[in-house]
């Protein structure tokens, strides 16, 4: 050990009682939890226990001991490796690491936070209906430190806060739509006076209430539920002008139903999700805006729907997922990659549906070479002519079979134009 | 054959061994602290890396009783926990009620006890005949829903199962806990913390070689060896389902049964489907491709042993 013992930050050394495992291993949980791990008391008393079971035989037992009990996600085991090694081997290398990244939690710290809520605040207090309309434009700043690649423009957005108006329609928009949900039949029964099948056990229950001269038939029926939504969302420069309505809407939807997984992509994929389920919608997009990297820039589609199908497909496209794509399906990539992801895509959903919000123009033909590409492999492609509010996006959403949204419509006025 | 938990991570190692499971010493630290502090082991990996096999392994290696619960989507209570045996039920109502003799609190003690309830594995899991503990193996958690999964915590946090008729069902001897998950779906973090987690990855090849020794010993040195490194060059190849050690092991047992020797490229092209599940990975490697790696396997091979 080093010559600070009672150093805060790395182990403290042996003290005459003969080890100081409990202390190291509370400053070694709090470094985990500073680093995104999230480590309760009752993590670190199971760590304790784990130590002490004995038999643990050298440095390698001692690291996955505390690895089984700390990490609970495979993501996560970078993240102890790196702290493991450097808070149980060299305490010094924590300093140095902390001393690195002082200037960069400075720098970060500089800009004044916008607190979440701010502008409902003020709308709140003072009456805006005299006051000029704030211009609707999102704010986009090239963060030079990040734009180390050649083919991506790596940008920080900035989202102009969310009005009262606008949070009242999102919501209004999201009641809509729990007017036309599909829900899909589980394998669970609920207890109904419609059902067809005999509930035994309420059946012997009530029965017996009566002394059991009179069987009543209790019935019970299939309980329904809504399937998962996987929402892919494009959020490239030709998408620009509709991300912050998108965020907004998805913020609501994600809030609204269990199971929503939301991705935002444009050169690579971003899983949102987490960051979405953050209540106060401010707070969550300036969450959003933290972990995306690619805002505004190229789009490769294929290229991303295979990380997505790689990486993410067999964890979120379970117990019959619907997909919703949001893509102009301008792919500047080869077609052949795109062409291999989506069939792979179709065939892992339930059902995509595909909404192509750049198609403004009542004359829309299905040009492109990546809306050909695309286009046979969904089930429903919904281009919307006047995307400006999310009481449109609603109604896009909604479930029902219309004949205009068959893909093969717009293949075919392709094909013969 | 009865054995007592190991005493320590060595042990372990011996243990598991000794029913032909090749472990690292990453799962035996984390199977003996399992056992050792009573927790439920949670393991997640792909497909095919052995994370079943534990649990059975481990039955078999210290004479216990394996109950098996494979989940699904909808599993229930009925079906996982206990159900009450209704047509007895019914017939006990009717016997009572030719004999005259309806006493209302009587009866509904008599219809709720424990002569009527059937019991389903996790309820089997409790009882512990002879103060052996059973290993109770709940396998690919990721199937079922949520709501399963909510239940379960009282199981594994207590050991025990409130029937609301009856009573609460307190383990005398807690069982030996094994969840295992594909993570087609992420598991729910507060049922993750409370068991020892642990990603089952790839073997290195040494130990794959050792897992094949162990479990395909008919398979001859030679071939034994190119097939591990060939199943190891594959695995780094851009596929969208990579070969587990169960395809490992079921392609010696096929080359076996042809009676080769020695890897050519025809043989691979012809037996692909034992290691790729997938379409388009079986394109991707036949012919030119599979040939490729097999001479790059063959000569890394060939300087080791002239090394």
């Amino acid at each position: 050990m080093t010559a600070s013992p009672m150093s805060p930050q790395g182990p403290a050394g042996p003290d005459d009682e003969g080890g100081r495992l409990a202390e190291n291993i509370v400053h070694f949980a709090r470094l985990l939890r500073e680093a995104g791990l999230s480590v309760g008391p009752g993590q670190i008393l199971d760590a304790l226990q784990a130590a002490r079971a004995g038999c643990l035989r050298g440095r390698e037992d001692f690291y996955w001991a505390l690895h089984s009990v700390f990490v609970t996600a495979r993501d996560q085991h970078p993240v102890f490796d790196q702290a493991f090694k450097a808070f149980w081997r060299q305490p010094r290398m924590l300093e140095q690491l902390m001393a690195l990244m002082l200037p960069e939690i400075a720098i970060k710290a500089n800009p004044p936070k916008k607190r979440s809520g701010e502008r409902r605040l003020g709308e709140a207090m003072f009456d805006e209906a005299n006051a000029p309309r704030r211009e609707q434009q999102q704010e986009v700043e090239l963060d030079a430190s990040f734009s180390f690649s050649a083919d991506e423009l790596l940008r920080r957005k900035d989202f102009e806060q969310m009005s009262v108006e606008e949070q009242a329609e999102a919501r209004a928009a999201i009641a809509r739509l729990r007017l036309d949900r599909v829900e899909v039949p589980t394998r669970r029964f609920t207890p109904s006076h419609a059902g067809t099948r005999v509930d035994l056990r309420r059946t012997m229950r009530s029965s017996l209430r009566s002394g059991g001269d009179l069987i009543d038939l209790q019935w019970r029926a299939r309980q329904t539920r809504e399937p998962p939504l996987v929402v892919l969302c494009d959020i490239s420069g030709s998408m620009s002008g509709y991300t912050r309505m998108f965020l907004h809407f998805l913020h609501a939807l994600t809030n609204d139903r269990d199971r929503v997984q939301v991705f935002l992509f444009g050169t690579r994929l971003t899983n949102i999700t987490r960051q979405l389920e953050r209540r106060d919608v401010d707070e969550a997009l300036d969450a959003v805006s933290e972990t995306v990297e690619d805002w505004s820039g190229g789009t490769r589609i294929g290229h991303c729907l295979r990380e997505f199908n790689y990486l993410w497909a067999r964890r979120v496209l379970t117990q019959g997922a619907h997909v919703l794509i949001i893509t102009d399906g301008l792919d500047r990539e080869d077609a052949g990659d795109l062409e291999l992801e989506m069939a792979r895509l179709k065939r892992a959903a339930r059902r995509v549906v595909w909404l192509n919000p750049l198609l403004r123009f009542d004359g829309f033909e299905a040009r492109a070479r990546g809306i050909r590409t695309m286009l046979p492999h969904v089930d429903e492609f919904r281009p919307v002519h006047n995307l400006e509010s999310l009481e449109d996006l609603a109604s896009a959403l909604s479930y029902s079979r219309k004949a205009e949204y068959d893909p093969r419509r717009w293949l075919e006025k392709a094909r013969a134009a | 054959m009865m054995r007592d938990l190991p005493a320590s991570i060595d042990d372990t190692v011996d243990l598991l061994n000794s029913a032909r499971y090749v472990a690292d010493r990453a799962l035996a630290t984390v199977v003996f602290l399992s056992l050792r502090m009573g927790r439920p082991l949670f393991l997640e990996g792909e497909a095919g890396v052995g994370k079943t096999e534990i649990a059975k392994v481990l039955a078999d290696a210290l004479g216990r009783r394996l109950i098996r619960l494979q989940c699904y989507e909808g599993l229930d209570v009925a079906s996982a926990v206990y159900e009450w045996n209704y047509p007895a039920q019914m017939v006990e109502i009717r016997l009572a009620e030719a004999s005259g003799d309806i006493d209302r609190e009587r009866m509904t003690g008599d219809i709720f006890s424990e002569r009527f309830l059937i019991k389903r594995p996790l309820l089997q899991a409790l009882e512990a005949p002879d103060g052996l503990a059973p290993v109770l193996l709940i396998d690919e958690l990721d199937r079922t829903d949520e709501a399963f999964e909510a239940f379960l915590l009282e199981v594994l946090s207590d050991f025990q199962v409130t029937v609301p008729e009856l009573e609460t069902i307190v383990a005398e001897h807690p069982p030996i806990v094994i969840i295992t998950s594909n993570r087609t779906r992420e598991v729910h973090d507060a049922l993750k913390r409370r068991c020892l987690y642990h990603w089952v990855g790839y073997p290195d090849t040494a130990r794959e070689l050792a897992i094949v020794e162990a479990r395909a010993p008919e398979a001859a040195g030679d071939l034994a060896q190119e097939v591990v490194a060939f199943v190891q060059a594959l695995r780094g190849e851009d596929l969208f389902k990579r070969p587990g050690v169960a395809e490992t092991l079921d392609w010696v047992s096929a080359l076996h049964e042809l009676d080769r020797v020695a890897l050519d490229p025809a043989t691979i092209n012809d037996t692909l489907g034992v290691l790729l599940k997938y379409q388009d990975d079986i394109a991707r490697m036949e012919g030119s491709e599979a040939q490729r790696l097999l001479s790059q396997i063959q000569a890394e091979l060939k300087a080791e042993a002239n090394r």
